[in-house]
């Protein structure tokens, strides 16, 4: 199974040889590319260390979704499977917003951006649509929250996925931003934050997520880079419970090539990290500086 | 008497200049968690050190005008300290009430910034021009030295920044490295105070002594 993975993440570098840009633009933070081959259209952030793909739509079968770190996230779902209001924050091309509204049309999911120009993209290029639920706030993303902490809003799920491997903003990981999260969720409300962090770092926001949420599911499944952090204001589900409602929630993922029943045995909350290290803070958040060393 | 302040004034020039850009890389972090870190909050930070920074000029060569003295001088430090003191105690209190007030974080973060940083860096733009004031000795020299000025200051500001991004805030928390800077203002202050009156002493002994 693992090498078969290998193949095809080799096959796919090889396939990427031969993208062609179908749409380059500078944004006020990054270098946006489009990149389409026969098979995929994908959104790139052009970074020094090589091109890093944000999202990709596979263009044979729309509805799949092509990197496993993106399906990892729907995980949230074990935890409350019927979130009635959600917020997001980095849009990417929106794959992650668009497959819950269709999960969930009836959700109000609310999709924070920095950046207006990946709004724009993801719109022109990934078929990522604002509707009447579905709406995008070209905003920062700490800056909103607090908004939302003042007019008492409440989400079911909170989703954090402003974070790649190569830069992370750093007032977003803190002791006190995931304090104004737990403000904004409700009583069964539910974390997710789909973190890169390597090194140092992953001791320190492993840290800093359980001085705020204590005990919470660390999940990582094999191969991918990423790990999953899922917490919640309640206590976390059985491994039972998780399955039970991965097999529920099965059936309604499938089209979307996302394999729920695999994740609760990947869902961990054993501690794999130094408990000692410190934990980042509004006053000390040096989260690029760690994730380098 | 003129000549042998002049090691204590560049380092004293050095020491603000290294303050100055340390204090402003640091705004970034202290701005971040109320109006993010978006080019915006950046334009702020700039904007209000460079208006600060101008009237501290204006105002620091006008004070150079009345009998200029290295008294006068090291109070400018221990003023900039002290003035640096309610940024940490309170900054984060008035960051609170603008972000009540203030929707928009363009606008927002320039008030913040107005208010937490306008009258330290002000207090350390006076000590440009009265450095300048203090070193010069004739009109001939004025360029040279004001060159000499600026090229140590800046070498600070460079340090100063360099040091802050690179290593204190993998280091400290960004209070303890506020109070720090606060606490080294207040020692060159008092560096100058003290030169001031023992050289002045000195001065005197050797008037009596003729």
């Amino acid at each position: 199974m693992r090498i078969l993975f290998f193949v095809l993440i080799m096959m796919a570098s090889i396939q990427a040889l031969g993208d062609r840009v179908i749409h380059k633009e500078k944004s006020l933070y990054r270098n946006i590319q489009v990149k389409e081959s026969s098979s995929r259209r994908c959104l790139v952030f052009a970074v020094r260390r090589g091109d890093r793909n944000q999202t990709c739509i596979n263009l044979r079968h729309p509805d799949r979704v092509v990197f496993p770190y993106a399906r990892m996230t729907f995980a949230g779902l074990l935890l409350n499977s019927e979130p009635e209001s959600i917020l997001i924050v980095g849009l990417g091309g929106g794959t992650i917003p668009t497959i819950l509204s269709q999960l969930y049309p009836e959700t109000i999911i609310h999709i924070v951006e920095i950046d207006a120009a990946v709004a724009r993209v993801a719109k022109e290029y990934f078929d990522f649509v604002e509707t009447g639920n579905v709406k995008v706030f070209v905003q920062d993303a700490r800056v909103n929250i607090k908004r939302a902490k003042l007019k008492k809003l409440k989400y079911d799920m909170v989703i954090l996925d402003a974070f790649t491997g190569d830069y992370i903003p750093e007032h977003l990981m803190t002791v006190e931003f995931l304090q104004e999260i737990k403000s904004i969720l409700t009583a069964d409300g539910v974390l997710v934050a789909n973190t890169f962090s390597t090194s140092k770092l992953y001791d320190h926001e492993s840290v800093t997520y359980q001085k705020v949420y204590g005990e919470f599911f660390n999940f990582k499944m094999p191969i991918t880079g990423n790990r999953v952090i899922v917490a919640s204001l309640e206590p976390l589900p059985n491994n039972k419970l998780l399955k039970d409602r991965a097999n529920q929630l099965a059936g309604k993922l499938t089209k979307y090539a996302i394999n729920i029943d695999d994740f609760p045995k990947y869902m961990k909350t054993s501690t794999d990290w130094d408990q000692g290290a410190r934990p980042l803070t509004d006053q000390f958040s040096p989260a690029n500086l760690l994730q380098a060393r | 008497m003129i000549k042998s302040i002049n090691p204590l004034v560049f380092a004293l020039a050095f020491v603000s200049g290294f303050i100055i850009m340390a204090i402003e890389l640091l705004g970034g972090r202290i701005l971040a968690p109320y109006f993010g870190s978006s080019i915006y909050v950046w334009g702020s930070i700039i904007t209000v050190f460079m208006l600060s920074l101008s009237a501290g000029y204006l105002i620091g060569g006008r004070l150079s005008l009345l009998q200029p003295s290295l008294l006068r001088y090291g109070t400018f430090f221990i003023f900039a300290a002290i003035s640096l003191i309610p940024t940490v105690l309170f900054g984060n209190g008035m960051m609170d009430s603008v972000f009540l007030h203030i929707e928009d974080p363009r606008y927002g973060s320039l008030v913040a910034s107005a208010l937490l940083f306008f009258l330290p860096i002000a207090m350390l733009g006076m000590i440009a021009p009265y450095s300048v004031r203090l070193l010069v000795e004739s009109s001939h020299h004025s360029g040279q030295v004001a060159g000499m000025l600026y090229f140590v200051s800046t070498l600070g500001s460079a340090l100063g920044t360099l040091m802050t991004s690179f290593y204190f805030v993998l280091w400290f928390e960004v209070n303890q490295i506020l109070l720090t800077m606060a606490a080294t203002l207040i020692l060159a202050g008092l560096s100058a105070i003290a030169y001031s009156l023992l050289g002045a002493q000195g001065l005197q002994q050797k008037v009596t002594s003729n």
